[in-house]
Parts: structure tokens; C-alpha cells; sequence
């Protein structure tokens, strides 16, 4: 019993390493495994969904070029998928496909705009495996006095090279934004859709069944979900809100279940791993959201206490105080939205990186101790899908419980001095 | 630069995992004290650890981003 118990987790175990990185360490043979390459790879957006490794779905695309101001719609498939990387072997109105994201060419010819091209020529279309060559390479460059990675293709024995996507920092440190906006329908978007659709069918059958089994035990979905609601409705709304709990419920509640929807989707092995939640653009918006509701609700006690400190010199305030605190009111969403992007993203990093494990020894000492390594690192990535699972739990219930004590320290009406002291001191930070 | 901003996010970790470590070890102790309090530690001990995560989180996305 037991031992036929660690035998299938071993064998599901593998097969979740193989189908995982046989995208990527599959290929690059006597180069070695480029670990980084393949992380970025998996936690990156994509243009294309594979559910690996059996389908590759196309996503569709919608294109501006600020430039030219024409829209470009289409279907990912029109580049002609090769191989699991997400490359695309076809040029679409100056567009091409380089690691699943679409990315615009720098330097187009004329024809490359026009309608579609192949990129490799003739010898493009035969090598289906995807490892035989690589249609993208790319090169160290100096722009603007800074070393920087750039992509490019050859054709026709000319260099065309690509632009950078936009930068995790929206261009503030040196990262660039692309001449384009791309307002298609990508691998996050996509499951996002789904992971609401899901909500939304789950949460009407419950509203439903409160309705129709009133005053008897829940049952079904409703059962399950109802711990979760009640530990949110009496660990977070009641003690943090006190009597304004029934008010700002609904908002916690959909936080608390689309982060929770969102991480434990992009867990589920084989649905390609989306990493929704840990994506810097979600997680923004999340943020903004939790910044308007607790500004928007913010008391004048709130806002004195931000702007003018009461039982503090003047000087105080206006010289410390004053601009600290009104930092902080910016600091607090942005705190919310790197913790949630980074705890996620880490965790997928993490996940392939102790998969990679594998094919680092590979190429390091051949393939006997390769087989070795997989058992130990099969070991690691599903203790490590455990704790991805708790923490799935733990983000989700620490964005709710943060953006309800920030709702505290924004709603609190004032009252004796003396005793609010150490109050809001908890709630300050 | 890269393993400048590497050690950068390693002495930002280490006062993460000492402020991390405190909150946990004082909240064993406090449940050990007290039993029947565990739900109300768990939650607030969970509340601080986040916030002296996001001090860390800062430093390490600053060493991303600089590096």
C-alpha cells in the first residue's frame, strides 16, 4: 500500500519534470542548459497557451503600432508555431513570435509589413522538432553606453533586429517600452477568464443554495466553501472592521477568493502554469484597487493624522512627519503588490529551477547521474508544491488581512486619546 | 554589478529572516502559554511577518532593478 503510494508519486513525478522542461532542456544539445533562459521562459506571459505538452493553443492578438496607427488582429497561429518554445516561423505585418511573446522587428523591409513571410526561408518549414536550429539568436550591444542583450533573425543574410519587450519597471530605471500596444488576449488573460468564469459559476450555485437551504446544514460546494468565507468574515472583517464590517466584506471576499483562484490555478500541473498572480501588471491593478477603497473611505481622522499630526510640534510635522506619512500611504499598495508578485513568481522560479536540477547534472556528469539527481529533485519540487500550496493560501489571506487593516486605520472614528494610542500604532505601519 | 545586487538582496534577507524568526519564536512562545489563543496569534503573527516582508521585498526588487 504504502510503497505503491511513493512508487506513483515517483512515476507522476517524472512525468511532471519530463513534460515541464521538455520545452526547454530537451534541446540546446552540448551548449548545456541555459537555467535562467528557461525560468524567465516559464513565470513570462506568453502569446500562445501550451497545455504541455499536448496542445499549443493559439491565443488571439490585437496589435496597435503607435507609428503607423494601424491595428493589427489575428491569430497567434499565423506565425506557425515551431517546436515547444513558442517560436514562430513566420513574420505577420512586421510581428514575429520569440518565446512565446509577440515582438515587434526594428528595422523592417518594406515586405515584412505586408501581409506574412517566412523568416528561415525554404529550410524553415522541415525541422518541426523545434531543436534543429534556432530561428532567434541574440547579441550583446551597446546602446546609449549600456551593455544590453538585443535579439535578431537572419534573412536573406541581413540582421534584423527586435525590440525589447516593456520592462518590469515601466521604463523608470532604463528599461524600454515597445512602439507597440499589445492588447491581446495572452496565456494570463486567458486563464484569468477562466479562473473568473469558474468563480462565477461557483459562487451563483452557493448564493443559490443559501437560498434554498436556509436554516438546514450546507451542503455540496457550499460545504466546502464555507469555512472560507467565515474564517474571512470573523478573522478579518469583524475584528478589523468592528461595526463597519458588513460594508467592506463583499471587497475582502473577492480579493481574498480571486488571488486565492488565481495562485492555485496557476499550481495545477499540466494546465501550463500560468503565473497570473505573479505578474506585476495583475497584482498592480489588485493594489490599486485596495489603494482607491481604503483612500476613497478614508475619515477625516485618517487624513488629519496623515497631514497634520496632532500633539506634535510644528516643525516635527512639517520637516519629518508630514512627508513620511504621505510616502506611506503610496508605500502601503506598493508593498501589497510586490509581495503578492514576488511570493508567486519565486514559487514558480523555484518549481522549474529544481526540475532544471536534472539537466544541469546531465551536463555536468552524463546521463547516469542525471537519473540519480531526478529522484532527489522530483523529492524537492513536490515538497516545494506543497508549501507553494500553503503559501497559495497564506498570500491570498495576507493581501485580505493587510487591505483590511489599512481599512482600519482609514475608517477608525476617533476616541480617547489614552486609549487609541496603541491602536493605531499597530495599525499605523 | 549583478553579484553587487546579489549581496545586496542577501543583507536584505538576513534582516527579513531575523525579524521573521523573532515573530515566529515569540509566537511558539505565546501559544505554548496560552493554547487556546492560537487563532488570534496565528493571524497577527502572520500580519507582522508580511510587514517585515514588504521591507525586504522592496530591497530585493530595488536590487533587481538596479542590477
Amino acid at each position: 500500500m504504502k510503497l505503491s503510494r511513493i512508487f506513483f508519486a515517483l512515476v507522476f513525478g517524472l512525468l511532471l519534470a519530463f513534460t515541464n522542461t521538455a520545452n526547454a532542456g530537451g534541446g540546446n544539445e552540448g551548449e548545456g542548459v541555459d537555467v535562467e533562459g528557461i525560468a524567465f521562459h516559464h513565470i513570462a506571459d506568453a502569446n500562445v497557451y501550451n497545455w504541455n505538452p499536448w496542445i499549443t493553443m493559439p491565443l488571439p492578438c490585437f496589435l496597435y503600432n503607435k507609428d503607423t496607427g494601424k491595428w493589427s488582429t489575428f491569430l497567434s497561429s499565423k506565425f506557425h508555431f515551431v517546436g515547444h518554445h513558442g517560436d514562430g516561423s513566420e513574420i505577420v505585418k512586421g510581428y514575429v513570435l520569440n518565446a512565446g511573446s509577440v515582438m515587434k522587428i526594428k528595422n523592417p523591409t518594406p515586405e515584412m509589413m505586408e501581409g506574412h513571410m517566412s523568416i528561415a526561408g525554404d529550410h524553415g518549414h522541415d525541422s518541426h522538432d523545434g531543436h534543429a536550429h534556432h530561428l532567434f539568436s541574440s547579441e550583446l550591444k551597446t546602446v546609449d553606453g549600456k551593455e544590453k542583450e538585443v535579439s535578431y533573425f537572419e534573412k536573406d543574410g541581413q540582421k534584423f533586429y527586435l525590440e525589447d519587450k516593456t520592462a518590469w519597471d515601466f521604463g523608470v530605471f532604463g528599461g524600454e517600452f515597445t512602439s507597440f500596444y499589445d492588447f491581446s488576449i495572452t496565456k494570463n488573460v486567458f486563464s484569468m477568464f477562466l479562473v473568473c468564469l469558474f468563480m462565477i459559476l461557483v459562487f451563483l450555485r452557493i448564493t443559490k443554495m443559501y437560498k434554498t437551504n436556509e436554516g438546514k446544514a450546507p451542503s455540496g460546494v457550499q460545504g466546502f466553501f464555507e469555512p472560507m468565507i467565515v474564517f474571512i468574515q470573523d478573522e478579518v472583517a469583524k475584528p478589523f472592521l468592528g461595526k463597519k464590517w458588513k460594508q467592506f466584506l463583499p471587497f475582502l471576499l473577492t480579493i481574498f477568493f480571486f488571488i486565492l483562484g488565481l495562485n492555485l490555478f496557476g499550481q495545477v500541473p499540466f494546465l501550463g502554469g500560468s503565473n497570473v498572480s505573479g505578474s506585476l501588471s495583475v497584482t498592480l491593478v489588485l493594489a490599486v484597487a485596495a489603494f482607491l477603497v481604503v483612500n476613497i473611505s478614508g475619515n477625516a481622522h485618517y487624513w488629519g493624522h496623515i497631514v497634520w499630526m496632532p500633539g506634535v510640534p510644528a516643525w516635527l510635522k512639517i520637516a519629518i512627519l508630514t512627508p513620511v506619512e504621505i510616502i506611506g500611504v503610496f508605500i502601503k499598495p506598493i508593498t501589497l503588490m510586490l509581495r503578492l508578485f514576488a511570493n508567486i513568481t519565486a514559487g514558480h522560479m523555484v518549481m522549474i529551477i529544481f526540475v532544471s536540477l536534472i539537466f544541469i547534472a546531465r551536463d555536468a556528469a552524463g546521463d547516469g547521474i542525471a537519473w540519480l539527481t531526478s529522484v532527489g529533485s522530483i523529492a524537492l519540487t513536490m515538497f516545494m508544491m506543497a508549501i507553494e500550496l500553503l503559501v497559495a493560501f497564506i498570500q491570498a489571506f495576507v493581501f485580505t488581512i493587510l487591505t483590511a487593516a489599512y481599512l482600519n486605520a482609514s475608517t477608525e472614528e476617533s476616541h480617547d486619546h489614552d486609549h487609541s494610542d496603541s491602536h493605531e500604532h499597530a495599525a499605523a505601519h | 554589478m549583478g553579484s553587487l545586487a546579489g549581496i545586496g538582496m542577501g543583507l536584505a534577507v538576513i534582516g527579513a529572516g531575523i525579524g521573521i524568526g523573532n515573530i515566529g519564536a515569540k509566537a511558539m512562545e505565546a501559544i505554548a502559554r496560552q493554547p487556546e489563543a492560537v487563532g488570534d496569534i496565528r493571524a497577527n503573527m502572520i500580519l507582522t511577518a508580511a510587514l517585515v516582508e514588504g521591507a525586504a521585498l522592496i530591497a530585493i526588487v530595488m536590487a533587481f532593478l538596479v542590477g
